[in-house]
């Protein structure tokens, strides 16, 4: 008789456990269907230099970062000096994808807080950036020697992703066989 | 100055959302394209679909389904391309596989749970219906009714 008083603290036992994970869930982290998979092609010019062209192939045998911003990003501006201080590391070059943003606007942010990247891929219409799968910006590929997505940060890179996640990583791939 | 705040007043802000306009070859890639972006979710504001949503990139995906449907592409086609990108979330009819079987069955275990728990609460209620008198009940009741009738008269 007395077991079944305990039923409904049971199911409410079990509607608080859910909750509780729920809460802790980010729905704003949507698993990449792209990890694991080639990097997408891309044939973009460069911000400084419209005769250049970059693709993801040419990139081909070196573990290299993608960091998508744009000026008009609020969260990128607090990420700049974060990957700033990862390319400083000299483990891997950072290239930047300039995401539906203008050319003068991007050329200021980047005279303004420090130009960080490799290069900076510009996609104006943001055509590569659907094509990455990017729906929210500031974003963060690595790409490992095969031209492979390896991870993705959604987001601002924050110091503690840095150390835990992507220095790791990096150093990890760059031991792999290209 | 109460002149010019009632003249503002009167000055309506011309409202600046855009209608997109989207010609189509036929009725049957105009549904097929309205049916595509009530069905994907546009990824920036997770609650909408991309027929709903205003953001930036619900435009573009909305640019690019219609660019697909134009041409010819089949709906199977465009959420494929939809689900390379951005995988399963952006749809909002997820697919039956493996990690979506507990959100498919849920529901259905759920209702057989239910339907198992009144069962067992139906027949261990005490039956009502067939249950005889004794003779001694039948002579009380009779009094009672009896009894009754008497007062009424």
């Amino acid at each position: 008789m007395k077991a079944r008083y305990l039923v409904p603290l049971a199911i409410f036992l079990v509607i608080v456990g859910f909750l509780a994970v729920g809460l802790k869930m980010d729905p704003k982290r949507v698993p990449s269907p792209l990890i694991g998979k080639p990097a997408p092609h891309f044939e973009l010019s460069t911000l400084y230099d419209p005769a250049e062209r970059i693709t993801p192939e040419k990139l081909r045998g070196k573990v290299w970062l993608l960091n998508v911003f744009a000026s008009w990003c609020v969260s990128c501006r607090a990420e700049h000096q974060v990957v700033s201080r990862f390319v400083q590391m000299g483990l891997a070059p950072v290239y930047g994808l300039n995401y539906k943003d203008e050319a003068r606007d991007a050329k200021e942010w980047l005279r303004e807080l420090g130009n960080p990247y490799e290069a900076v891929i510009v996609d104006p219409e943001g055509d590569t950036g659907i094509d990455w799968g990017v729906y929210g910006v500031p974003e963060t590929f690595v790409i490992d020697k095969k031209g492979i997505i390896r991870d993705k940060v959604i987001g601002p890179v924050t110091e503690e992703i840095l150390e835990n996640r992507l220095v790791p990583l990096v150093r990890k791939l760059k031991e792999e066989q290209g | 100055m109460r002149a010019i705040l009632f003249a503002l007043l009167l000055v309506s802000l011309a409202a600046s959302a855009a209608i997109e306009v989207h010609q189509f070859d036929d009725p049957a890639q105009e549904a097929l394209y309205k049916e595509l972006i009530a069905e994907l979710r546009c990824l920036v504001c997770q609650n909408q679909n991309l027929a709903d949503s205003n953001a930036d990139l619900a435009k573009d995906l909305r640019e690019k389904t219609y660019e697909m449907v134009k041409a010819g592409k089949d709906k199977e086609e465009i959420v494929d391309w939809m689900v390379n990108r951005y995988g399963d979330f952006v749809l909002y009819k997820p697919p039956v596989q493996r990690n979506t079987l507990l959100l498919w069955g849920g529901p259905f275990l759920i209702l057989l749970v239910g339907v198992l728990v009144l069962v067992r609460f139906i027949r261990r209620r005490p039956s009502t219906g067939d249950h005889l008198l004794s003779e001694e009940e039948r002579r009380k009741a009779e009094a009672l009714l009896q009894g009754q009738e008497e007062e009424r008269i």
